[in-house]
């Protein structure tokens, strides 16, 4: 018999990043195949080729043995192929039994609604996934692992037999967890072949029955789990050697500028964390995603203030209420998505880079067109930004550009504290070195540097102290010289005890 | 240069090319005395258009202006026919709109609630008020208060001129203050502006404060040169300062356009009517012909729009 997916040699580039790199996979009928990797290992982007949301450069898809250069979201629909986010995708105003309708039925615009039909169906898919939902209820009103039981329920009544879970888990309580995990199995029973993401190994140890492990847009391999044990997996996650160049680190750290103390923010699911953060060092900031580590960023900005703990800036302890106040204070934020909410594409990236200067002046004061683009001529050539000029708007200049002029917003604020989020995403790897560059003269030049980071080898190369975030908290603080092995265990919440083994 | 402004410049040709032709078509559309008269008549419009710009680039709106047009209107009338010296009222005018304003401000910035459904609560609060108070009353202004005192022409005179002086000084401060740059940095995206340290609800609420100040102060320009004031005055106001916002290159979306545009928005569509007149073409094309210039301004920039988004996408 036929695998029920076969991808070969599949390969997809975004611009310069090469996502996926010749990619192999097979998942068998009645298999859990679990995909581990580290953060943009290519996991998302391979799920996308299957879900039809990205058409892959080269190489081809097999489905049931039959041979498809592409998917697109419809036809991968058509093949049996159903998608559980960790964010389920429904429409919260509408009851249980209409998401399904919605997702199942086939109708054209004036054909009558069966809603007798649409209850039953819905009542029957969750009575066969075990899972105790009104299909008369709101979304609205179901919990998030309810929310993902209904998806499946969706998938199950799509016939899917090829069925992909993106961290379901990561929300989910472990009673909850025990009930996905009862769906999953019964899945498998029913000939159904799972994809499974999950970043907890233990996990994967409980479901997966084989394992494909990625590592930079490429599979490193795919063995039986009866075959691995932990150590063996992390290894396989971060096997890689320092192919990148870092600038040297150098210099003593001065005095503690930033403090921070049992800093607790509900809204942001930061827990208890407990910091310093010296002059002229750069502390990395590890973890994986949804550990809390931007939501940290956004606590110290005031985004999301927090709710109890104590903040210290040069000894003086302070409430960070707003992005205001604590651009007031000397702190600077340079957040994740530039896209969204950094630089404004519309806006000449002289006034991109003044921004943040004008909310610390008086709002009468005149800004003098000659200062400005002065101000922003010496940054275009301190920071070697390639643009045709001060006047040139920000959405005409390449990613890692984009990211050296917001780094030029928050400098011309002259902050004590720089925090850094994923300051190299998405940007190519010349520009990579020149800002890995940036950030070690601006630590050298005696600012405090938080770097969050989901690049381990960044986060290696250039921390002088790595903080591993899990779970809304530090968990570890290693030196600067600390191996992958030891942050990717700390990341995962490995017990130290199983570190032995490995 | 061009290729930047080439929305503004695309206005100010039209609106050249219009002047030229009237020039060849229908000379006496260049006499100086009714020509000075349509200007005078049209300032407090302007002067509106100036405060609409600023609200329409903080991506927010306000249709209320009509009505706190208004309100000014007759309170300020109604002061100056108590025989208030104009010097009084005058600033009493502009500070009345300014507290209308901060009401918008307040109920938008403050409970975040969507601007085009609190100003249309308030136009229509504010109108029937001034309706059940005045019953469509007109204030009747004592003789010799027109044009604050001064002759005619020179009272004209220094409508337009104040009308030009305020939108030349926005337009400068809107390029070269730090609280022009912060409208800007606000309605592009609100939230870049929030992590930059800008405080989006504060200037939010100093627009619709400014444009409630202007809306008095255009209700004073107004009160000079007519012998009362109609409570139903301002009515559609909003609509064509909306109007010319929009021919002038200001995006709905916010974040994009400026004062001269607007300028020259402003006086295309105000040229229509008195260009009919001249060229003996009946009146009732005015409306459609202001409607197509509007429509072709929108259309033109959807299609700007979608192709900078064509070729701004590419890898994440």
């Amino acid at each position: 018999m036929p695998p029920l997916l076969q991808l070969t040699a599949v390969t997809k580039s975004f611009g310069a990043v090469r996502a996926l790199r010749g990619i192999s996979f097979d998942l068998q009928a009645g298999e859990v195949h679990a995909l581990l990797g580290e953060n943009g290992a290519g996991k998302s982007t391979l799920i996308k080729v299957v879900t039809g949301a990205h058409q892959p450069d080269s190489g081809h898809l097999e489905i049931a043995g039959q041979r498809l250069t592409a998917l697109n979201p419809t036809s991968a629909r058509e093949a049996g192929i159903a998608c559980i986010y960790q964010q389920p995708a429904l429409f919260p105003d509408l009851t249980v039994a209409e998401n399904i309708a919605l997702r199942l039925g086939k109708t054209t615009p004036l054909c009558r609604v069966r809603w007798s039909e649409h209850r039953k169906r819905a009542d029957e898919l969750l009575r066969r996934i075990g899972a105790d939902i009104d299909p008369g209820a709101e979304v609205r009103a179901l919990s998030m692992p309810e929310q993902q039981l209904v998806e499946i329920a969706c998938a199950l009544g799509a016939s899917a037999r090829i069925v992909i879970m993106d961290e379901p888990t990561a929300s989910l309580t472990q009673s909850e967890q025990q009930l996905l995990f009862g769906v999953v199995r019964n899945l498998r029973a029913a000939g159904v072949g799972v994809i499974y993401i999950s970043h907890r190994l233990e996990e994967i140890f409980a479901l997966a029955d084989r394992v494909t492990v990625l590592r930079d847009g490429e599979s490193v391999g795919t063995r039986p789990i009866g075959e691995l044990n932990e150590a063996e997996l992390i290894r396989l996650m971060i096997g890689r050697e320092m192919a990148h160049i870092y600038p040297d680190r150098g210099g003593t750290p001065g005095e503690i500028v930033l403090a921070v103390k049992g800093l607790n923010c509900a809204a942001g699911g930061v827990r208890d964390v407990t910091l310093d953060l010296r002059a002229g060092e750069v502390l990395g900031l590890a973890g994986l995603v949804g550990a809390g580590r931007t939501e940290l960023a956004r606590v110290l900005f005031g985004i999301t203030p927090a709710d109890s703990g104590e903040i210290r800036l040069n000894g003086k302890p302070l409430r960070i209420g707003s992005p205001a106040e604590a651009v007031a204070q000397g702190i600077a934020y340079v957040p994740e998505d530039r896209r969204r909410h950094g630089v404004i594409l519309e806006m000449p990236i002289a006034d991109n880079m003044t921004m943040a200067v004008h909310a610390r002046i008086f709002p009468g004061t005149w800004l003098r067109s000659g200062v400005e683009r002065r101000l922003a001529l010496d940054y275009i050539r301190d920071l070697g930004i390639k643009a045709y000029g001060p006047e040139a708007p920000g959405g005409s200049l390449s990613g890692g550009n984009q990211q050296k002029v917001a780094l030029a917003r928050w400098l011309a604020t002259r902050p004590r504290v720089l925090i850094l989020d994923e300051p190299t995403q998405g940007v190519d790897v010349g520009a990579k070195s020149e800002i890995h560059k940036l950030i070690r003269q601006l630590a050298q030049q005696g600012l405090a540097v938080l770097m969050i980071s989901s690049d381990l080898p960044e986060v290696l190369g250039m921390s002088d102290r790595i903080a591993v975030m899990r779970g809304g908290t530090i968990t570890a603080m290693l030196p600067g010289g600390a191996n992958a092995h030891e942050v990717m265990a700390a990341a995962l919440g490995q017990e130290e005890g199983n570190q032995g083994a490995a | 240069m061009i290729k930047r402004n080439f929305r503004e410049l695309s206005v100010a040709v039209a609106l050249g090319l219009l002047l030229a032709f009237l020039a060849v078509a229908a000379p006496a559309f260049y006499q100086p005395q009714p020509l000075l008269s349509l200007l005078a008549r049209e300032a407090p419009a302007l002067v509106v258009a100036c405060g609409m710009a600023l609200v329409i680039i903080s991506r927010q709106i306000d249709i209320s202006v009509g009505s706190q047009f208004a309100v000014c209107g007759v309170s300020s009338g109604l002061l100056v026919a108590a025989h208030w010296p104009v010097a009084l009222v005058f600033p009493l005018a502009i500070l009345m709109g300014a507290a209308l304003g901060a009401v918008n401000g307040l109920l938008v910035a403050g409970l975040r609630l969507p601007s085009i459904v609190v100003t249309l609560a308030t136009m229509v609060t504010w109108r029937e008020g001034l309706r059940w108070l005045r019953q469509g009353q007109f204030v009747n202004l004592p003789d010799g208060g027109q044009w604050f005192g001064m002759a005619q022409t020179t009272g004209q005179i220094t409508l337009v001129v104040a009308a030009v002086l305020l939108l030349v000084l926005l337009a400068w401060g809107m390029k070269n203050l730090a609280v022009g740059r912060q409208v800007y940095a606000v309605g592009s995206d609100a939230e870049a502006a929030r992590l930059a340290g800008i405080r989006p609800p504060l200037v939010t609420m100093g627009t619709f404060v400014f444009i409630g100040a202007l809306a008095g102060l255009a209700a004073m320009m107004n009160l000079a040169q007519s012998p009362q004031v109609d409570p139903k005055s301002g009515m559609g106001l909003e609509l064509k300062v909306i109007a010319a916002v929009v021919v002038g290159g200001v995006a709905i979306s916010g974040g994009r356009g400026n004062l001269w545009g607007v300028f020259a928005g402003f006086l295309l569509l105000a040229c229509i009517s008195p260009a009919l007149t001249h060229l003996h073409i009946q009146a009732y094309w005015e409306k459609a012909i202001q409607g197509g210039i509007i429509l072709l301004a929108v259309v033109a920039d959807g299609l700007r729009s979608r192709r900078s988004n064509r070729t701004g996408g590419g890898a994440p």
